[in-house]
């Protein structure tokens, strides 16, 4: 691989940009890998990108339906924080986070994070307790937050009504380190990284089943033939219940469709992230100049990538009453991606009943913030065939035993 | 937009009229039951990509629980029958049958 740097854009400057590589291979699939990663969307490029670089384990295959990176890690509102209240879910969030930070190095790869700080409006006294106790929380878990007041909300975002009819702004939990990447580039960094280091991503391979002997698997039925393997992680997001169908085991976890939405690009307005969880609207403005606005989720089953519309219509309302500002935008485009909700809104980073068979799935609407504390974490699970620190308590068989990781009662996410 | 029609006062209402109630035909269990019987109930769910039986409430309506059918894929109604059913109508089950050749049927 060669490096990308300021030096290599002037030498391929002197050559007409002729010289540069192709960012990642398209290999076919060899007869067997070590490892197999179903899914080549952020999480799951994530986990093999760390089982390289920290176990050292680079003869892995990622299988991918589609094209990489276009499920949901190219349908998010790039919003990155880690102001959880529960303490595994902060650890974990806090750690993909400080990940993000230093990513591009990391990767060679401009992943743009741009630490611009994330604000969760309080407009009711119920979430004015609840963010502060998240507040407390987050000191006590090393995660750096505060709670601020309406003026501070205004100063930092001049073009928010803190002074709306329905839900004045009561104050805010603000993230100063929280802010957005470019979701794109999250997955393409960690796509050249992994075929950097020998590993095969194939692209437009569907896994039809999962073959298995004496309770441990050996290997995936794909459209492109027979692939053996001594260890399978399942990281496929919307179609979570469909592969664990192929293994044999049922999840808690039901899909449906969330929304977002652009409006036209427009100068400047905004330098953060803004989430209203009481009025349900959030927005942040993207380098382009669009604002990047995140729906709601629909309430039944749903595996088209398309959402209702009057959720927009609920979106919109919500973000017109917080920014008058943007009520004669227009908006340009609208999509949908599938979500895979759990019982407890937590996620899934697990053992199954079947052997050396790894699933992390489960993110719901939250998972792009995560990509890579779950790749860290999801690949120590696979190397070690045991859950580190990271994912202990994120495992399935929590459900059984009650021990829920409830952050959607905990006012720490927006659905 | 989802239109279904309610079996108890024929309407067909919009989703917005609508309140959704997720998996129908849940085997309920409680105190005696098994961990496992327990956590099947409460949190194991079909969450087919296709065929799928749910509840819904014409909550802006009649404000009855009814039960549908309905493709996950595609969004197709198949058709919708009263609460009080342990098990979808035979002439539904017939005609997600026709439409589904694939479909492998109920349970």
């Amino acid at each position: 691989m060669k490096r990308y740097s300021a030096f290599a854009i002037a030498r391929e400057a002197l050559s007409n940009h002729m010289g540069w590589e192709r960012a990642w291979a398209a290999p076919q699939p060899k007869a067997a890998y070590d490892a197999i990663i179903i899914g080549a969307g952020g999480h799951g490029l994530a986990t093999a990108y760390y089982l390289g670089k920290n176990f050292g384990i680079t003869n892995v295959a990622i299988l991918e339906k589609g094209w990489l990176g276009g499920g949901n890690t190219g349908r998010n509102t790039t919003i990155i924080r880690s102001n959880y209240l529960q303490d595994s879910s902060a650890a974990i969030y806090e750690k993909a986070r400080s990940l993000y930070e230093t990513l591009s190095q990391d990767l060679n790869y401009n992943a743009m994070f741009s630490p611009r700080g994330v604000m969760m409006l309080a407009q009711t006294h119920h979430e004015v307790r609840g963010y502060q106790r998240t507040a407390h929380a987050n000191a006590l878990q090393g995660v750096v937050t505060e709670f601020i007041s309406p003026q501070r909300v205004k100063e930092l975002c001049p073009i928010l009504n803190i002074d709306g009819p329905r839900y004045p702004v009561l104050g805010a939990l603000w993230q100063a380190r929280g802010g957005t990447g470019r979701h794109d580039a999250v997955a393409w960094g960690y796509a050249r990284a992994c075929s950097a280091m020998g590993m095969d991503i194939i692209q437009n391979c569907e896994v039809k089943g999962i073959t298995s002997a004496n309770g441990v698997v050996t290997g995936v039925e794909t459209t492109k033939g027979y692939i053996g393997t001594k260890k399978i992680g399942i990281v496929v997001a919307g179609h979570s219940g469909q592969v664990a169908d192929m293994a044999g085991f049922r999840l808690p976890v039901e899909a449906v469709a969330l929304q977002a939405l652009v409006s036209e690009p427009i100068k400047p307005c905004m330098d953060v992230v803004v989430m209203a969880n009481t009025v349900h609207g959030y927005m942040s403005q993207s380098d382009k100049g669009e604002m990047v606005i995140g729906g709601g989720t629909d309430g039944f089953n749903n595996f088209t990538q398309r959402g209702s519309f009057h959720h927009i219509e609920e979106t919109l309302r919500a973000l017109i009453e917080t920014f008058p500002i943007i009520s004669r935008l227009k908006m340009l485009r609208q999509w949908g991606g599938i979500v895979d909700m759990t019982g407890d809104r937590s996620p899934i980073i697990s053992k199954t009943p079947v052997g050396n068979c790894f699933i992390n799935c489960g993110w719901g609407t939250g998972g792009f913030k995560a990509i890579p504390g779950s790749g860290w974490a999801m690949a120590e699970l696979m190397a070690k065939g045991e859950p580190g620190p990271l994912a202990a308590e994120f495992d399935m068989w929590r459900f059984k035993e009650g021990r829920f990781i409830d952050e959607s009662v905990a006012a720490g996410v927006a659905h | 937009m989802l239109t279904l029609e309610c079996p108890y006062c024929g309407v067909m209402a919009d989703e917005t009229e609508l309140s959704p109630g997720y998996e129908a035909h849940l085997k309920r269990y409680g105190p005696g039951s098994s961990d496992e019987e327990f956590e099947a109930y409460m949190f194991a769910r079909k969450n087919p990509k296709g065929v799928h039986f749910e509840r819904w409430r014409h909550a802006y309506g009649c404000g009855k629980w009814f039960l549908a059918a309905r493709d996950t894929a595609t969004l197709e109604v198949f058709g919708t029958y009263p609460a009080q059913s342990s098990a979808p109508p035979q002439d539904l089950q017939d005609k997600i049958k026709a439409k589904r050749p694939d479909w492998k049927g109920y349970k």
